[in-house]
């Protein structure tokens, strides 16, 4: 029985891979326990995102009840279509309308991490950047030429790829960074309503909004795990001495 | 059974309840040497049992037509109580289930559990192997992902390029020009109905072919030869109640292992729940890389092996007589085998090399199977599938000539 643990444990990290191809993505700290992050998330989401992105296999009691948010503030501050707090969070914004506004439908994003992973939708959300040959006049690192406009620039202020300093080491006698000159890199050329580290913050709760989103058993799944693997460990004991009792005779 | 009174012994004077039970369970005689490897059979058993059972449960809340598919799985997965783990132990289950199978397989390799008189035992495991897959195959199609629509689409094109009738035979069995909802309601039927009974079928003739000839063991040895006073074989076991409690402690931490994927890593890394497909199918948009679910990768693998064209015959023929080879050549290995021994216990050294190295070469080709065919890839896949076919191609000589160690008459323990 060890071999075969042995063989699942060997194959598992044979399998990770990544979703977004070679772009570099930050890495993102996922806290599905953090409600208050949760929360904030939510609520960027319905204000920001709604407008374009519907998340249609969810229900709005649903994440309302998750969250720890009561049914009227969600109804008040986090529900915008004419609908009931019982009803999957769909969108008014036509996909025939939206394809010819900015090229392609903004997709669903109920399962989008669960797809690309938190840290793509972290990333990407913090990679935008002036270009101004494209429609909106934004591109976007992670994912070039997409159709979607800067919706955040208001809170992340105007970012630009260029040549600024990035630390590249840690002097260890000084105990600074280490900072270079280097092309392509995105910076803030405007400040928006937040500061940088703020931003990014903002952006995590999203995401981790999102990953609670596309799972939202995730955590109610692991807590009946430990439960589960807790009775199989306790089982095994009559169990084992059962099998002991009937084979002592057996040589 | 005659002494028997009231309920029992009315319902067996109308059924063989009783003496089934003694055939089969409290009077079977298993060899008492039984070893890990011998875990497998009772834990397809059990996946198959909750294969089923999921299922049943599963097709109360799906919907199977491509407009409604992919929002049924997340309304299972969302609002039908304990619908994500109905729905996570069945998606856990289909790769528990070809693991243990594939476990099992290599069980029968190693103690030659398909040689004479259980030829008809391993054609009937074969059998189930194959209808499995294409159950795996039909069910992995219903969630409507991309993954499931691409995946499919790649898979029933190999049989497009089947000389003279290919083209027409994908077509009569997307029952579309294109893979599209009538595609998918008829993987439904197939993969709800018509291949689970015909499995369960193959199941029981598996068993009772097993039944009527005992059992093989670690030693190859027959354990019949040598019997007590009462006609019990003297290194047998009744299979009630000795490997029940002895299968029950296997299940428990077989349980354990597969309740700790289920409930901490239900997606497996990409490689259960791969992530693409939680994109619903989309016909315009084609995924970067397509893949095969990985209980398919060695096969896979070797369908793509073949690129050069072989007189007349191209590559894309090529690879599908390739891998339906690879398929075809496992139920004739009991004719191949041409051991006096079973177990490879008593076998050459080269029989037990090349078995470990054949079993490696399949892992390697099934995680070959998910990568794509290029560079470094491709050639360790072709390396892979020479390797594949070899060890079958050598088998007869090498069982037929090699110096066999002398077999015990009696079970060593």
């Amino acid at each position: 029985m060890r071999n075969l643990i042995a063989i699942i444990f060997a194959i598992m990290p044979v399998f990770a891979f990544a979703a977004g191809g070679n772009v570099h993505l930050d890495k993102m700290y996922v806290d599905l326990h953090d409600e208050a992050s949760l929360q904030r998330g939510a609520k960027n989401f319905a204000n920001l995102c709604m407008g374009c992105h519907s998340t249609k296999f969810a229900r709005y009691n649903r994440v309302a009840r998750d969250l720890g948010i009561p049914e009227d503030l969600m109804q008040d501050n986090l529900m915008f279509a004419e609908t009931s707090i019982g009803s999957l969070m769909e969108i008014a914004m036509r996909p025939e309308d939206s394809k010819k506004w900015f090229g392609a439908s903004p997709p669903d994003l109920t399962l989008v991490t669960r797809v690309r992973g938190a840290d793509w939708v972290y990333t990407y959300l913090r990679s935008f950047y002036e270009d101004p040959s494209r429609p909106y006049g934004v591109n976007n690192t992670v994912f070039k030429d997409v159709g979607m406009p800067h919706v955040l620039e208001g809170l992340q202020g105007k970012q630009v790829k260029g040549i600024a300093p990035v630390v590249v080491g840690f002097d260890p006698l000084t105990g600074k960074d280490i900072f270079e000159e280097q092309d392509g890199v995105l910076f803030i050329e405007e400040k928006g309503q937040l500061s940088e580290k703020e931003f990014d913050v903002a952006v995590a709760d999203l995401t981790n909004f999102l990953v609670y989103m596309a799972e939202p058993v995730a955590l109610e799944r692991q807590r009946i795990g430990y439960w589960v693997l807790l009775f199989l460990l306790i089982l095994f004991v009559p169990v084992y001495y059962l099998n002991r009792e009937f084979w002592k005779d057996i040589h | 059974m005659s002494d028997k009174k009231g309920l029992m012994a009315w319902v067996d004077a109308r059924l063989p309840v009783t003496s089934t039970f003694e055939k089969h369970m409290s009077k079977y005689y298993a060899p008492k040497n039984f070893n890990f490897w011998y875990f497998f059979g009772v834990f397809a058993m059990l996946m198959l049992a909750n294969q089923i059972l999921t299922g049943v449960w599963l097709t109360m809340s799906y919907t199977p037509t491509a407009e409604g598919a992919f929002a049924s799985v997340e309304y299972i997965m969302r609002d039908v109580e304990m619908g994500w783990l109905i729905r996570y132990m069945h998606s856990t289950g289909a790769t528990f289930f070809f693991l243990v199978i594939y476990m099992h397989m290599f069980r029968g390799l190693m103690y030659g559990s398909y040689q004479k008189p259980r030829e008809l035992i391993w054609i009937f495991g074969m059998a189930i192997y194959l209808m499995l897959m294409a159950e795996a195959f039909m069910g992995y199609v219903l969630p409507w992902g991309q993954m499931s629509y691409w995946g499919a689409q790649v898979i029933l094109s190999i049989f497009g390029a089947l000389p003279v009738i290919g083209p027409d035979l994908v077509e009569w069995v997307r029952g579309d020009f294109l893979l599209s909802g009538i595609t998918l309601n008829r993987f439904f039927a197939l993969h709800v109905i018509a291949l689970p009974l015909v499995i369960v079928a193959l199941v029981i003739l598996h068993i009772l072919a097993l039944h009527e000839v005992g059992s093989n063991n670690p030693d190859g040895v027959d354990i019949k030869k040598y019997k007590d006073e009462n006609g019990a074989p003297l290194d047998g076991v009744p299979f009630h109640p000795y490997y029940t409690v002895h299968d029950l402690v296997g299940i428990v931490v077989f349980l354990f292992v597969f309740c700790f994927v289920l409930f901490f890593f239900p997606e497996g890394n990409g490689y259960m729940l791969e992530y693409a497909n939680f994109e619903e199918a989309n016909g315009l948009k084609t995924p970067e890389h397509i893949a095969p679910v990985w209980y398919f990768g060695a096969f896979y693998t070797i369908l793509r092996a073949i690129t050069f064209d072989i007189g007349p015959i191209s590559s894309q023929l090529g690879g599908v007589i390739a891998m339906g080879g690879a398929i075809a050549v496992l139920f004739v290995l009991p004719w191949l085998d041409r051991s006096p021994v079973r177990s490879w216990r008593y076998k050459g050294l080269i029989s037990r090399i090349n078995l470990i190295v054949f079993a490696l070469f399949f892992v390697m080709l099934t995680w070959l199977g998910t990568k794509p065919a290029s560079g470094l890839y491709q050639i360790m896949g072709q390396i892979g599938t020479l390797v594949y076919f070899l060890w079958f191609a050598t088998l007869p000589y090498i069982s037929a000539n090699e110096k066999t160690k002398p077999v015990p008459d009696r079970v060593t323990g």
